[in-house]
């Protein structure tokens, strides 16, 4: 039995269950969740509706013109399979009016820009709707910087920031969520073609283990590469985890007085409710 | 005192508002006056049900104290029946304990005060909390005017075995631990989260190993990401779980009958406490630790 073994309906349970308590202690009438076509937020939407009900849980696919077709595709095919309307936003007028006064060809500030693009949609969607935008980003992404800083990183709530992408796949198997998102390789599907295990240099198989054995071990780097990880693999990963430590905190802020935001001002987010 | 045969016991598994002392206090009083009109003995809330768990700089603005109004509605609450509540406690000297206020005969009869807070991985309790420094079983007086014998621990505390120990050695009966407990351990596909299992080996083992009911009050509900699991449950002093059954992890109140029959029949059955050489315990623990 692998480490990385989960059991389904334990943590479908509970995060179904997290979902629901958050909501609607808060007062929040239901969840925002931009579905990309991908597994994570398939994953996100399924859980909403599992803990919230379909009306509740709304799901917005935010294609741009040159984004491809399939994911549109496996984004309607998730909501005829879960059941729900899916709103479909095109951002290609507010991204093109943007670059035509700022034109570049660079493809990852485009698809950042895109990606924070979604972000503004949803926000405006959940402030519309009473309702909490709910994350995508999974432990794996979240540990590598693999995500856009206030774009599809920004959320109120993440039920999926605990899980290694191997253990989505675990999840969203157990849910029965459709195959065609689940064998297609990922992407992050901010340019074209774009794969992660490409971009990454290594699987997220490869990847989640040795994470597994460094973040939630907490096992010394030299002690993984004796299990048997190449030496390069542990090292490009280690250094991934601590060059994005900032993208995983608040905004730093210079102390001055005696008591200041998140240093020595703490107080749960949870307060009062 | 003499004992008393019988003792109903209700454990109160809840998600209390985290820092909104007013709501929490007001639910309390209500369940507390229901439960002691449905003819329960001992009603007992989990650890700091009074105000939420992850407090952190709240801890000193939803602290109650022993001559304050919020021990007094309490008190008013129980009646003639006995609670256990649990509370941020301020003392005159203002410090702040992470205590379980034992209700009785209309007045405060005992404060445990958590000895071993816990301060690694997610915990912080010693940054906010000052620590209780003794373990004591006591007489609960029953409004038919006998009494049981039991100690409180809270949560952490049931960690280090020497606190259920020295319960036992005052001859504690019962064992009540308050807990707010979150739940984590997912890795290796298990049925059960690693801290349910633990706790359910846990309270199992001391309740038989020291032949002694055992009452875990666990609470429910989020916090901050943070999961609690619930499972409360009471051991018998064979280990059983009384009632068949452990809570799940929803709001509920599970009622238990104790007898002392069952205390008596396993304690001639397996006399380990009339064994116990704490002699030997003394002796060696008159030696000065090293460094370990």
């Amino acid at each position: 039995m692998s480490d990385l073994e989960i059991n389904p309906e334990l943590c479908s349970r509970i995060l179904a269950a997290f979902i629901a308590d958050e909501v609607l202690k808060v007062g929040a009438q239901g969840v925002v969740v931009g579905v990309s076509g991908g597994i994570d937020s398939a994953l996100s939407f399924a859980l909403a509706v599992k803990a919230l009900g379909r009306s509740a849980s709304l799901g917005v696919a935010m294609p741009y013109r040159k984004s491809s077709p399939e994911s549109l595709a496996d984004a309607q095919l998730l909501a005829a399979h879960l059941e729900v309307e899916l709103m479909v936003v095109d951002i290609s007028p507010q991204v093109d009016a943007y670059f035509a006064t700022q034109p570049t060809d660079d493809r990852n500030r485009r698809g950042n820009k895109m990606a924070r693009e979604r972000m503004s949609v949803l926000y405006d969607l959940s402030q519309e709707r009473s309702a909490l935008v709910l994350g995508t980003s999974n432990k794996s992404e979240l540990l590598l910087g693999y995500g856009t800083l206030y774009g599809d990183m920004a959320s109120a709530l993440n039920p999926l920031g605990d899980l290694y992408k191997t253990q989505v796949y675990q999840l969203a198997e157990h849910l029965g969520l459709p195959s065609n998102l689940i064998q297609k390789p990922p992407s992050a599907d901010l340019f074209e073609g774009q794969q992660d295990e490409q971009d990454l240099g290594f699987s997220y198989a490869q990847a989640d283990r040795v994470l597994f054995h460094l973040v939630d071990q907490r096992c010394p780097e030299e002690e993984v590469v004796e299990m048997g990880f190449p030496a390069e693999l542990v090292r490009a990963v280690r250094d991934r985890v601590r060059r994005n430590q900032f993208k995983r905190r608040p905004p730093l802020i210079a102390k001055l007085s005696a008591r200041t935001i998140d240093l020595d001002f703490r107080y749960p987010r949870d307060w009062g409710h | 005192m003499s004992p008393q045969n019988r003792l109903r016991v209700a454990l109160v598994q809840h998600a209390p508002r985290l820092g909104d002392l007013g709501p929490n206090l007001d639910w309390t009083c209500e369940v507390l006056a229901s439960e002691v009109a449905r003819g329960e003995d001992l009603v007992v809330f989990p650890e700091l049900s009074l105000c939420g768990y992850f407090l952190k700089d709240l801890v000193p603005e939803i602290a109650v104290r022993l001559d304050g109004p919020e021990v007094d509605r309490l008190i008013k609450a129980v009646g003639r029946g006995s609670a256990v509540v649990g509370a941020v406690l301020e003392s005159p000297a203002h410090r702040f304990y992470n205590a379980a206020i034992l209700i009785a005969d209309g007045r405060v009869v005992h404060v445990h005060r958590k000895v071993y807070l816990p301060t690694y991985g997610m915990f912080d309790e010693q940054r906010y909390l000052a620590a209780g420094s003794r373990f004591e079983a006591i007489d609960l007086p029953l409004v038919g005017g006998g009494s049981w014998r039991l100690g409180i621990l809270i949560c952490e505390d049931l960690w280090h075995p020497s606190s259920a120990y020295l319960l036992s050695r005052g001859g504690a009966d019962l064992i009540i631990c308050t807990s707010a407990s979150p739940g984590r351990g997912v890795a290796g596909g298990r049925a059960e989260l690693g801290t349910a299992a633990l706790w359910g080996a846990m309270t199992t083992t001391y309740a038989a190993l020291f032949t002694t009911f055992l009452a875990y009050c666990n609470r429910v509900g989020f916090e901050d990401g943070h999961y609690f699991w619930g499972g409360s449950r009471v051991l018998g002093p064979d280990g059983g779980l009384l009632g068949g059954e452990a809570a799940g992890d929803q709001p509920m109140i599970l009622r238990v009958e104790l007898d002392r029959g069952l205390l008596r029949r396993m304690r001639i059955a397996y006399p380990l406490l009339r064994d116990e050489r704490e002699d030997v315990l003394w002796q060696q623990l008159k030696v000065e630790p090293g460094d370990v």
